[in-house]
């Protein structure tokens, strides 16, 4: 009984503390823009919603998608096409960009799904190589150019985006939208189905789950949410490029997530603010940067398993009890 | 007390994996409300037997009927929502979540409550009711909120149990449920699937014969992926052929 009472307490306490701990991080977010460049800032907010959108599938299915850049680019592309060419408002643009990556990720999904650990990988690198391939020869995506010089536009018609901060404001609300879904998915009973999937499938379907359509059902969700990030990208950046849809994005967003720690919800948030750190303030410099991401990489492999937010949280919960 | 109505029946079947006859001819069948026992010597093709029934392997020849529909072609989330449901050799928990969210899972799907992902899932306490029940009926009340991967042996067995009774079955497939566990806890699942079989069918494989004795109805030997015999405990035990099944593989 005690040791009930006081698991209860605990949670409570975990629960005040950790709305304490978003206050504060947004308060943090919304100033962020008065002391750090605003660029620097979306960029890290739009890798950071695609590395929580992988690892809603890494960490909370199981699956190693090699090909998520199909659906961060593809919608990028949609988007940017869709605003510049067709002169749409840049939200709808990037909603329908996100609904682009959703199509997509069902193709994908269901071709991939079927296979489980490495060959599921190959299969989504595969078809992300094939999804490049497409964009570098279709007329629409302007081949090796891209498509630049994709207008911000007044969001609604009202908020012009062309300043840095309404820009980066937008952003951080979609970011945030984007995080509650997520957040929402990953705690709600379909959520619950997919931790019973990813500790158990076997037992998941001998309890009677049809295991494919909830990892379909997950891949769109994360192909979703990917889009929403890439289409949100190319209206900060106001272009899109082969470089969003090519596996070296699909290896950075693995990266993120890994570094940061996979399974935790801060944890690529962690991670993709670290790598796009490291990628702006070495940008200037004579060192190679992928180098020194592939030493961190390593050391981190090494040293944290779990991640840099996975480790932490296993400190906290470990002086947590005493 | 045993009803002669068979609702799980299996006709001529075999199970070839690359030229391995693991299963040969098998026909059994299992009668409403029974005790079935499944025994033999290791390598027997029990497990198979199950995989089969079950439908996670689909066999090379043969026809699985239950209740009088043929399933032979069915998949295995299928066979399990219409009332035939497994437990695994390897105890099958969900290690990282608790007690009670293990039975929340196996709840959940039941009770309309699986695809919501734009719930909380807090809604999920609607079926805590019906997990602590069944919680309870395993004994398992002191350990709801420890994660499954922490119980010992013997109570992750009786936690898979109370998973597969979650989801209201008419049979029940056990593979090895006493299997690596001690005195205490064998009585105690003995005696809990004494209750189950009041209202339900239940097959299981089984190697301690004093279980297989005390708790089944009815037993089928296999041995070498066919069926050796067939019938109540004591006839069958007192087949020489079953006898020298068991004594043949340990003088070999």
């Amino acid at each position: 009984m005690t040791v009930e009472t006081g698991l209860l307490t605990s949670q409570s306490k975990l629960r005040t503390s950790t709305a304490l701990l978003g206050a504060i991080v947004l308060a943090l977010l919304l100033a962020a823009p008065f002391f750090l460049y605003p660029i620097f800032l979306m960029s890290v907010l739009c890798f950071a919603l695609f590395a929580c959108a992988f690892n809603l599938l890494i960490g909370y299915v199981g699956l190693l998608s090699f090909g998520h850049a199909t659906f961060f680019g593809g919608a990028a592309y949609i988007t940017a096409h869709a605003v510049k060419v067709w002169g749409w408002e840049p939200l709808s643009g990037i909603l329908l960009g996100a609904t682009g990556a959703a199509i997509l990720g069902v193709f994908v999904g269901f071709l991939a799904i079927r296979r489980q650990g490495i060959y599921f990988a190959m299969i989504t690198l595969a078809l992300g190589q094939m999804f490049a391939f497409i964009c570098l020869q279709v007329p629409f995506t302007h081949g090796e150019d891209g498509i630049q010089g994709v207008p911000r536009g007044h969001l609604l018609g009202l908020l012009d985006l062309n300043h840095p901060l309404p820009m980066y404001y937008v952003t951080l609300a979609i970011f945030l939208a984007g995080f509650f879904a997520i957040w929402r998915i990953v705690n709600s009973p379909f959520g619950n189905i997919l931790k019973a999937i990813r500790e158990n499938e076997k037992r998941a379907v001998s309890l009677g789950y049809r295991v494919d359509r909830y990892k379909l059902g997950a891949f769109v969700m994360s192909a979703a949410l990917a889009g929403l990030a890439g289409g949100t990208k190319a209206i900060v950046f106001q272009f899109a490029t082969l470089t969003d849809v090519q596996w070296q994005m699909s290896g950075e967003v693995i990266l993120m997530t890994l570094l940061g720690g996979i399974g935790t919800l801060i944890g690529p948030v962690v991670g993709a603010g670290l790598v796009i750190a490291l990628q702006n303030y070495l940008a200037a410099s004579d060192f190679p940067v992928t180098v020194l991401i592939g030493i961190i990489f390593v050391i981190c492999v090494l040293l944290f398993r779990r991640g840099i937010a996975g480790e932490v949280m296993e400190l906290l919960k470990r002086k947590a009890p005493q | 007390m045993v009803n002669s109505q068979p609702i799980l029946s299996a006709t001529g079947l075999s199970m070839e994996f690359r030229g391995f006859l693991a299963v040969k001819d098998v026909t059994l069948s299992v009668n409403e409300g029974t005790v079935h026992a499944l025994i033999g010597p290791n390598g027997a093709g029990k497990t198979t037997v199950f995989n089969l029934l079950t439908k996670f392997l689909t066999p090379t020849r043969g026809r699985i009927m239950f209740r009088g529909a043929d399933i032979t072609r069915l998949k295995p989330a299928e066979v399990a929502r219409l009332g035939l449901v497994r437990s695994f050799q390897i105890s099958a928990v969900f290690p990282h979540l608790s007690v009670r969210d293990n039975l929340r899972v196996a709840l959940q799907r039941p009770s309309n409550l699986a695809t919501q992902f734009w719930r909380s899932s807090n809604v999920l306490s609607k079926v805590d009711d019906q997990a602590m029940s069944l919680i309870d009926a395993v004994g398992l009340s002191r350990y709801e909120h420890l994660p499954a991967v922490e119980l010992s042996y013997g109570r992750k067995r009786a936690l898979e149990i109370a998973t597969t009774l979650a989801l209201d079955p008419t049979v029940l497939l056990l593979d090895e449920p006493m299997a690596g566990m001690g005195h205490e806890d064998i009585g105690r699942i003995s005696e809990l699937i004494r209750r189950i079989a009041k209202q339900r069918t239940v097959l299981m494989v089984e190697h301690n014969l004093n279980v297989v004795a005390d708790l089944c109805d009815r037993v089928t030997v296999l041995a070498r992926g066919e069926i050796l015999a067939d019938g109540a405990y004591d006839v069958v035990s007192a087949d020489p052929r079953v006898r020298e099944a068991y004594m043949g593989t340990e003088h070999e």
